[in-house]
């Protein structure tokens, strides 16, 4: 049963690329900007977007650059559709905007919109509720992007009938720090749809990192 | 009277739920807030209302029991607004 | 197929510093919910379950002295001292070797170190701390672990994930014995944050009652040792983590999906994978944190799952919510209770109070408790079940 990354985004330095093709460049170096300017790129018309923290806009969008244009998902029951994603630091933006409104007692206001994004998991709900992903989810906290650990965990999540299909890799966002490395993992025998042109690449620790340092394949 | 404390209120409902891209003049002030016909605002954002109730008029509710009456739409907020004011 | 062994755990909240002794308090029936009656965490009076700070300081001092006696109290946080005493109590208790290269410690919590975010407290302390990362690094290095802890952060179902992802890690062969531990504090950011959504009951929690109005926030840490070796476990009992799912609801992020179907599919994905039927199991700890959504929600899926007659409780009522904590500390009680054949009453339950009827504990009973069901589930839609079994 060999597992496959079929397709995969990243988001860096003001840069979208798609399977390894920049296709977007945003002129602002500020995250915010960025995000609106894939936004509209993207074409999207999804007005909850707007209440998202930066973290879950990148988690987002990095999802729909992968998904969008594709019915892959749709070759899978949504239970059996896993999001396992690697991050440094957490919701520390909205925890800080949260402490904010709390510092003054005599403008003590702590708003239900920013609590609720001081988890990092909300980003996995935005992906789960937009493409209507029910399967296996965590969150992991690293440093750095440890595809070693996703290898490990998803590959046994396949091979005990877990999940049929994944989304995994790495969304950062602090500040006007971003980056995200979104990619597709599925079953070589089970995939339905005809390969084409697409390049797919052999899922172990290697190629994850290759794909996240921009390495050729 | 009550008009101007729509008018203000709507610009206040757009700050504080974050509602992108919508203007004063697209918001029917009877319109239900909730549900699909009107802009579909959610749990979270009945307590974002209960919030900007404290926060711009100093008058704090319970969201979930006494919240679907205040803000079924802009008009009954505004209501609601002046007659807690004159009390 | 290999078995992963659950073994000997610690505990700590309102009620008591190891599981043996939480046993001891939840039978005589202590509660350690009590009103908080305003200060640094809540202007106003509001019930909350808090750890003994004064017996905490002196344990860790105590810990500190036997074994590290160059090290100050005042360059840990209070959520590392929690962590180093559980995580400590449990490699006492068991033969696992934490510096064995085939051990893993898994750290599960929403929000770890948040207080060092209030930048005029704890000097002392590297600010960087505050990264959930660095946190769980600290802890792996002040047991000279051979691997870096991993952090999980999944909402209030972290906990109980925690053990799972831990136990399928040890089927993947990639180690041999876990330690999953958890914990979270309570300060200001989470009561505050609970508050702006109106989720803090008035008075202590009642889970699955029909008076609930919300839940109550407790601190708390816990460990569990998970391991393939029986022998390492500190436990004569052969209990083993048979099956697990976790689900997400793809609803709202912070709303559970009421018709409960997501979270009933992780149980019934749990309950297949032990290859258990419904009827097998003999006792469920139920997540059951006292909100009228989520309890009701919670219900219909045990329901859906035919687990309706299972004698069920949270223990919630006991202590609290305790976030991060939830799912070790509730599983290492819910095992306790599986090694000593005895259901504890779901404290803060009167009268059914959710649309399908569950079989809610009223009272301590003997029974003999082979299979048990653990629930959790939290913000974000994500809905975990874990299904223990003797053998």
């Amino acid at each position: 049963m060999e597992l496959l990354i079929t397709r995969h985004v990243k988001f860096q330095d003001r840069r979208v690329w798609l399977n390894g093709i920049v296709e977007h460049v945003s002129e602002a170096g500020s995250a915010d900007k960025l995000f609106r300017s894939v936004y509209r790129y993207y074409d999207i018309d999804y007005p909850k977007f707007f209440k998202m923290d930066n973290l879950c806009k990148l988690a987002f969008l990095s999802a729909e650059g992968l998904l969008r244009g594709t019915d892959i998902l749709q070759e899978y029951p949504g239970g059996e559709v896993a999001i396992i994603l690697e991050n440094a630091s957490s919701s520390l933006e909205y925890d800080q905007k949260h402490v904010e409104s709390i510092r003054d007692q005599n403008r003590y206001f702590p708003s239900p919109s920013v609590f609720v994004y001081t988890i990092p998991n909300i980003m996995v709900a935005e992906i789960a509720i937009r493409h209507k992903v029910k399967g296996e989810n965590a969150v992991f906290i690293f440093e750095q992007f440890d595809p070693g650990l996703i290898y490990d965990y998803v590959s046994e999540l396949f091979r005990n009938q877990q999940v049929s299909c994944c989304l995994s890799g790495w969304v950062e966002c602090y500040g006007d720090h971003y980056q995200s490395l979104l990619f597709i993992i599925e079953q070589e025998d089970k995939i339905k749809r005809c390969k084409g042109l697409q390049e797919y690449v052999i899922f172990d620790t290697a190629n994850m990192e290759k794909l996240f340092k921009g390495k050729s394949l | 009277m009550i008009e101007d404390l729509i008018l203000k209120l709507k610009q206040e409902i757009i700050d504080q739920l974050q509602l992108e891209g919508m203007t004063p003049e697209e918001m029917d002030p009877e319109a239900p807030l909730f549900g699909e016909e009107g802009l579909g605002l959610d749990s979270i954002d009945v307590l974002e209302l209960v919030v900007l109730l404290d926060k711009n008029y100093g008058i704090k509710i319970r969201g979930p029991k006494e919240g679907p009456k205040i803000f079924y739409s802009i008009k009954t907020i505004a209501e609601y607004i002046l007659n807690q004011q004159k009390n | 197929m290999l078995d992963v062994f659950v073994g000997t755990s610690n505990t700590i909240t309102s009620i008591g510093f190891s599981t043996a002794e939480h046993v001891k308090r939840i039978k005589a029936g202590q509660i350690g919910i009590s009103i908080y009656p305003g200060g640094d965490l809540w202007p106003t009076p509001v019930p909350l379950s808090l750890i003994d700070s004064q017996r905490l300081l002196d344990l860790f001092r105590e810990h500190l002295s036997k074994g590290k006696p160059d090290l100050q109290l005042d360059s840990f946080t209070r959520s590392e001292m929690l962590h180093i005493l559980s995580i400590s109590d449990v490699l006492k208790n068991s033969g696992v070797d934490i510096r064995d290269s085939r051990t893993l410690i898994i750290l599960s919590t929403l929000k770890g170190n948040m207080d060092l975010l209030k930048k005029d407290r704890l000097p002392a302390i590297e600010p960087d701390r505050v990264y959930l990362w660095k946190w769980g690094e600290f802890l792996g290095s002040f047991f000279n672990s051979s691997n870096k802890p991993l952090v999980v952060s999944n909402a209030c179902a972290s906990g109980l994930l925690a053990t799972l992802i831990g136990s399928r890690l040890i089927k993947a062969g990639r180690y041999d014995h876990v330690i999953a531990a958890g914990g979270d504090i309570l300060t200001e950011f989470a009561v505050s944050g609970f508050q702006s959504f109106q989720s803090l009951s008035p008075k202590p929690c009642k889970p699955f009652d029909a008076d609930r109005d919300g839940l109550s926030l407790g601190e708390g840490c816990g460990a569990i040792v998970l391991s393939r070796d029986h022998s390492l476990c500190g436990i004569p009992e052969k209990i083993v983590l048979a099956g697990g799912s976790c689900t997400n609801d793809a609803h709202h992020i912070s709303g559970p999906l009421r018709t409960g179907e997501m979270f009933y599919v992780a149980i019934r994905k749990a309950l297949r994978e032990a290859s258990l039927d419904p009827l097998d199991i003999d006792y469920i700890s139920a997540h059951g944190t006292g909100t009228e959504s989520y309890d009701e929600t919670e219900a219909k899926a045990l329901s859906w799952a035919g687990l309706e007659k299972v004698p069920v409780n949270s223990f919630k009522g006991y202590f609290g919510h305790t976030l991060g904590a939830a799912g070790i500390i509730e599983s290492a009680i819910a095992i306790a209770s599986m090694r000593n054949n005895e259901l504890f009453r779901s404290a803060g339950f009167e009268n059914p109070g959710t649309s399908d009827r569950i079989n809610i504990l009223t009272d301590h009973i003997s029974r003999e408790v082979n299979h048990c069901l653990k629930t959790a589930s939290g913000f974000g839609g994500c809905n975990v079940a874990a299904v223990f079994k003797k053998i």
